[in-house]
């Protein structure tokens, strides 16, 4: 059976997790401040997972590819702890807040520089934006195959075998090599990263490729930016919680039974 | 550069109501822009859909027909739809941000060279320029962001509920068949088949039992069955559902997921069991009439937008719960 050569792309962004409570709006400067430590975009992890699933079955290699102003191979090196081969840094002061077309192009020129590949994963969406856009239009800037929404990823024969989430169930689709599948959360959670193992890759010391404009770009004249006209806050959601009170789980229950009864 | 467009969506092989909301919103923009609004149903026979959207105030309805357009087939979708608008060259172009508008939107932007907004909850003219201002929730919802892009058409996908649906009116849409460019060596993704499964629709509870990242086992996913068993006596059509985590762990499929990527729902009450509240799940529930929040962690989100709070380890309170609804 052939190795796989695959590349994962990944975005660092700050934890979607986080309280709302620690997430602010500047609405001068227009910027969202998250108090929380970056991590790498929950449905992307899935696409790592799913990427890792199919190197255990079959050999191959993966790279994991990651954009921004600035990233972090602290946050990255997760990837290379969960079962990734190498990790390349796309980080530029240009690629900040790019329109989704002008990121899927620098994805792209990487990925050209990278040469050969079978698949491309990516999450379905990032979790800061949540666009779904790039993964689609990477994959039709490379002219490769595009399936969205996998809940499951093999390869058969020479070609990518998908389970496809579709609102009244699944279709499974198929398509040749290579091309571009878009993950799921159905896929499942990244395999656990033990704290030790992170720690001493942390430490280890290692070539991570760092690629800007210079090296993929001719023109950054191509590179459209966001162009944001206003940043606002949302409407307050919170509501006046009123606490069942009560010693005992039993008496509290008691009281949510009749809370309901009142309720209708 | 005439119109706005939109494309028409079916539910269950009916008109989606989704699309009646977009009908008003590309309404409203078609009047600022002083242009009319059109739209277009794709499939292999779109005779009925096209009728059943012709008393809407709609300029045109465009039939784009072609046997590859059987089903939902993104590739040919893609194509008919390029095809079209390198024809008519529409100003706007509204999807709703549904199954086929994240798909097909993305692809067809980029083959028209021009760039999308996804997601939209609000939409206006600018009047100096003519762009569509398009207003959109980003991190989970925390902050609303309004932007512009410079490309035509300027094409967006719309949120559900960001409009009224639309009413119908006297007059009649006039209706023309167009056969698309179409053949077989575009289709890159072949379908082998598509397996129905039983999906929870959520948006028909009465009341939604929903369970997080604090449900500790599989099995106590039971618990919260025995709760909707008990409550369904009394309560209506009581279902269950979930946050991320759940079914990251394949605990529950998809289709019981609560938030952003999964429902959006407004049930009368929302019983959330172990739910921190990330504004990804906020998002998707906060509309429901009662929330009910039973979590251990007094600090926790959940609480915040809470009507009623029982801070509680749920292994001993739901069946506690249970028992009492069952006395």
């Amino acid at each position: 059976m052939q190795e796989m050569n695959i590349i994962v792309c990944a975005k660092q962004i700050p934890d979607p997790e986080a309280p709302f409570s620690n997430v602010s709006v500047n609405v001068e400067k227009k910027e969202v401040l998250v108090d929380a430590p970056d991590v790498i975009s929950p449905y992307d992890e899935n696409a790592l997972e799913a990427a890792i699933r199919i190197k255990e079955e079959m050999g191959g290699k993966i790279t994991v590819l990651s954009m921004g102003r600035k990233v972090a191979d602290t946050v990255l090196r997760k990837t290379i702890a969960a079962g990734a081969d190498s990790l390349i840094l796309l980080e530029d002061p240009a690629f900040e807040r790019l329109e989704s077309r002008s990121t899927a192009y620098v994805l792209a020129c990487a990925i050209k520089k990278i040469g050969a590949y079978d698949l491309i994963l990516t999450g379905r969406q990032a979790g800061d934006w949540d666009s779904g856009q790039v993964g689609l239009i990477l994959a039709e800037i490379l002219g490769i195959p595009c399936i969205s929404l996998a809940r499951s990823v093999k390869i058969k024969d020479g070609k990518v075998l998908v389970e496809k989430t579709i609102p009244v169930g699944y279709e499974a689709v198929q398509a040749g090599l290579p091309a571009l599948v878009t993950v799921s959360n159905e896929v499942g959670e990244l395999r656990y990263v033990a704290r030790t193992k992170m720690l001493g890759l942390l430490k280890r010391p290692m070539t991570i490729p760092k690629w800007g404009t210079k090296d993929l770009i001719d023109n950054v004249e191509k590179l459209s930016k966001l162009q944001l006209v206003e940043m606002a806050t949302p409407p307050d959601m919170r509501r006046a919680c009123l606490f069942i009170e009560g010693s005992t789980p039993q008496e509290k229950a008691g009281k949510l039974a009749a809370v309901f009864k009142e309720l209708g | 550069m005439s119109e706005v467009l939109l494309l028409v969506e079916t539910k269950e092989g009916l008109l989606d109501k989704k699309t009646l909301e977009l009908i008003r919103g590309g309404s409203e923009l078609a009047k600022d822009l002083g242009v009319g609004v059109s739209a277009i149903a794709v499939g292999s026979e779109t005779g009925a859909l096209a009728e059943s959207i012709a008393s809407y105030g709609l300029k045109k309805i465009y039939r784009l027909e072609h046997p590859l357009l059987k089903g939902f087939m993104p590739d040919v979708w893609v194509g008919a739809l390029e095809w079209l608008c390198k024809q008519i060259v529409p100003k706007v172009f509204l999807f709703s941000h549904s199954f086929i508008g994240k798909e097909v939107a993305p692809r067809l932007a980029f083959r028209l060279n021009t760039d999308l907004t996804t997601d939209c909850i609000g939409l206006k003219v600018d009047p100096q320029d003519g762009l569509l201002i398009r207003t959109k929730p980003i991190y989970g919802g925390n902050a609303i962001a309004a932007l512009k892009c410079a490309g035509l058409p300027q094409i967006v996908t719309v949120r559900k509920n960001a409009f009224e649906p639309v009413e119908p009116v006297q007059g009649r849409s006039d209706i023309i068949q167009m056969v698309p460019d179409l053949n077989e060596a575009m289709i890159k993704v072949q379908s082998l088949k598509t397996v129905p499964e039983q999906i929870v629709e959520l948006d028909k509870a009465n009341v939604v039992i929903a369970g997080g990242r604090g449900i500790s086992e599989k099995e106590d996913l039971e618990m919260l069955k025995a709760l909707a068993k008990a409550m369904s006596k009394s309560y209506g059509n009581v279902m269950l559902g979930c946050s991320r985590p759940v079914v990251d762990k394949c605990w529950l499929s998809s289709d019981h997921q609560v938030g952003l990527t999964g429902s959006m729902i407004a049930p009368d009450t929302y019983i959330a069991v172990g739910i921190s509240g990330a504004i990804q799940h906020l998002v998707g529930m906060i509309r429901s009439k009662k929330i009910i929040a039973i979590n251990t962690d007094p600090g926790c989100n959940m609480f915040k937008v809470a009507d009623y709070g029982v801070l509680e380890d749920y292994k001993a309170f739901i069946p506690a719960l249970v028992k009492k609804l069952e006395e």
